[in-house]
């Protein structure tokens, strides 16, 4: 990978520090009139999820993180990986819990996500923004209760536990906002 | 909408660009009440800067053997020339270009109020400073009162370490308490390097807070073109203006000596060949304009985006620009 000077950090910028891929968030110049510029960068560590702070002299420079975010068709998981396809090339990446994460209860099989590769492999998996599921459990619906009131838990077909108002019923297509894990709306069939 | 399709637009509103031409016409009103003449001097100069912290762009060489230019970072030099000519007391307004210098409060090219006091020393070129930035203000912006404060002064205020008495190994050990951590590259860095580094990082945040701050001899390593006081230790006869932990100015009560000046622009090539630098081409002309004798004087360069910035409540210096380097 090529090396980035501190003249080429950008947000988004995908660098190596500490051994590990992180990417810039915050990118600012302190510079003098006259005397020493420096450059301080805010860091996500795409491992960890930590956020840190560095400052570089400039003309300093990183070296770049081999990082790429594929479209890719989820599979199915084993017990142990989750398996991803590429729709093109056909080939498939195994991811591990830690680049997973919390993103599984939104995870459908045959379902389209986004998965960041580090030296080709997975590091982290993006679900949509939204996503379609059906309700595998949930309490009898009221009728009639469409306008407001009380909302109840729903199990979804990936296990994911959402609250959704009283009128759903099982076998119900719901869509949910997977940054926040809430019930948007009915998905008519 | 995307970024390409709005990309056309001025990231300064239409009243940003209102106020950038009232806060020119003021200063125009106020250089003409002062009696003193505002001059232009070149964007594209033969010779350069040879500061190494001050990267020049150049341009591109001709055809028929026509030398590269560089784009002027201040117009300091050809000023300086108009001063040993006796120009008498002279301003511009210009822009500066330094290649690499973008962020918040950096635009690769910026606008400059620069001007020259014959007679002045940087001391009472400051109060002029203030006076101005104050008439500027009106209208805009309440500013506090203005505060003075010697460069060691600030250190010993908000770090509690005496720049001109300590050395690396306390600077280091003062940036590590400030919780700036590792910094990459400052292994072999120099003292000015970490002086530098605390200033900007740990000083400069807090100036300015309540009310200008005029922050005025520096060490005389860090001299520029400022004269320096030989007192003990020296000191360096240059400030800078400081609002909102900003720096809005830098001033000097200039040097006239032709000599100790080609001398500093040696000492800062051979500081560009350690870090392996294009050499820069020397303003002879500047040269020979102080041994022709530039008369005693204090001059001044003021960012008016910044000033803009502050005086107006914006964050971003794209604010104050009709179009900032990215959409230029």
């Amino acid at each position: 990978m090529a090396n980035y000077a501190t003249n080429e950090f950008k947000n988004g910028l995908k660098v190596m520090v500490d051994n590990d891929p992180c990417s810039m968030i915050d990118v600012d110049m302190v510079k003098p009139g006259k005397g020493q510029a420096f450059t301080r960068v805010k860091l996500r560590n795409l491992i960890s999820g930590r956020v840190v702070e560095r400052t570089y002299k400039s003309g300093e420079s990183l070296p770049g993180a081999d990082v790429m975010d594929t479209d890719m068709q989820y599979l199915y998981n084993d017990g142990e990986f989750w398996y991803f396809m590429h729709p093109e090339t056909f080939e498939q990446v195994a991811a591990d819990a830690a680049a997973v994460g919390d993103q599984h209860k939104w995870l459908k099989e045959q379902d389209m996500c986004e998965v960041t590769t580090w030296n080709e492999r997975p590091i982290a998996v993006t679900t949509p923004n939204f996503v379609e599921l059906r309700i595998t459990e949930t309490d009898p619906g009221l009728k009639g209760d469409t306008a407001q009131g009380g909302i109840k838990p729903a199990t979804l077909e990936t296990g994911a536990m959402v609250r959704v108002p009283l009128f759903i019923e099982t076998d119900e297509m719901i869509k949910v906002d997977t940054r926040s894990g809430e019930y948007v709306g009915r998905v008519k069939s | 909408m995307t970024e390409q399709v709005t990309d056309w637009q001025p990231t300064a509103t239409l009243a940003a660009l209102r106020q950038r031409a009232e806060l020119l016409a003021r200063l125009r009103r106020y250089f003409a009440g002062q009696g003193v003449l505002e001059v232009e001097t070149p964007l594209l100069s033969s010779a350069g800067i040879p500061d190494p912290h001050i990267p020049s762009f150049t341009t591109t060489p001709g055809p028929d053997g026509e030398a590269s230019r560089y784009l002027n970072t201040s117009p300091e030099f050809a000023m300086k020339r108009l001063l040993a000519a006796g120009s008498g007391p002279i301003f511009q307004v210009c822009k500066a270009f330094r290649r690499g210098e973008q962020g918040k409060y950096h635009n690769p090219e910026f606008t400059l109020l620069e001007w020259y006091r014959p007679g002045f020393d940087h001391l009472r070129l400051m109060d002029e400073v203030d006076v101005l930035v104050r008439q500027l203000a009106e209208g805009h912006r309440s500013l506090g009162c203005s505060e003075k404060l010697s460069y060691q002064a600030c250190f010993q205020r908000y770090l509690e370490i005496d720049p001109f008495n300590v050395d690396v190994s306390m600077l280091k050990s003062c940036a590590q308490v400030q919780g700036l951590g590792e910094v990459a590259g400052l292994s072999v860095a120099d003292k000015d390097t970490w002086l530098d580094l605390l200033m900007s990082h740990c000083v400069q945040p807090h100036l300015g807070k309540e009310g200008p701050v005029f922050v005025y001899d520096y060490p005389a390593s860090q001299a520029a073109l400022a004269r320096i006081r030989p007192v003990e230790p020296p000191v360096a006869e240059r400030f800078e203006l400081f609002i909102d932990g900003i720096e809005l100015a830098n001033g000097f009560h200039e040097l006239q000596d032709a000599h100790e000046q080609r001398e500093r622009f040696e000492a800062d090539l051979v500081r560009r060949q350690v870090e392996k630098l294009e050499p820069v081409a020397l303003d002879e002309r500047l040269l020979r304009a102080l041994s022709a004798g530039l008369p005693a004087c204090a001059g001044v360069a003021l960012g008016l985006d910044r000033l803009q910035l502050v005086l107006t409540d914006c964050s971003h210096i794209r604010d104050a620009l009709a179009f900032p380097y990215e959409r230029s």
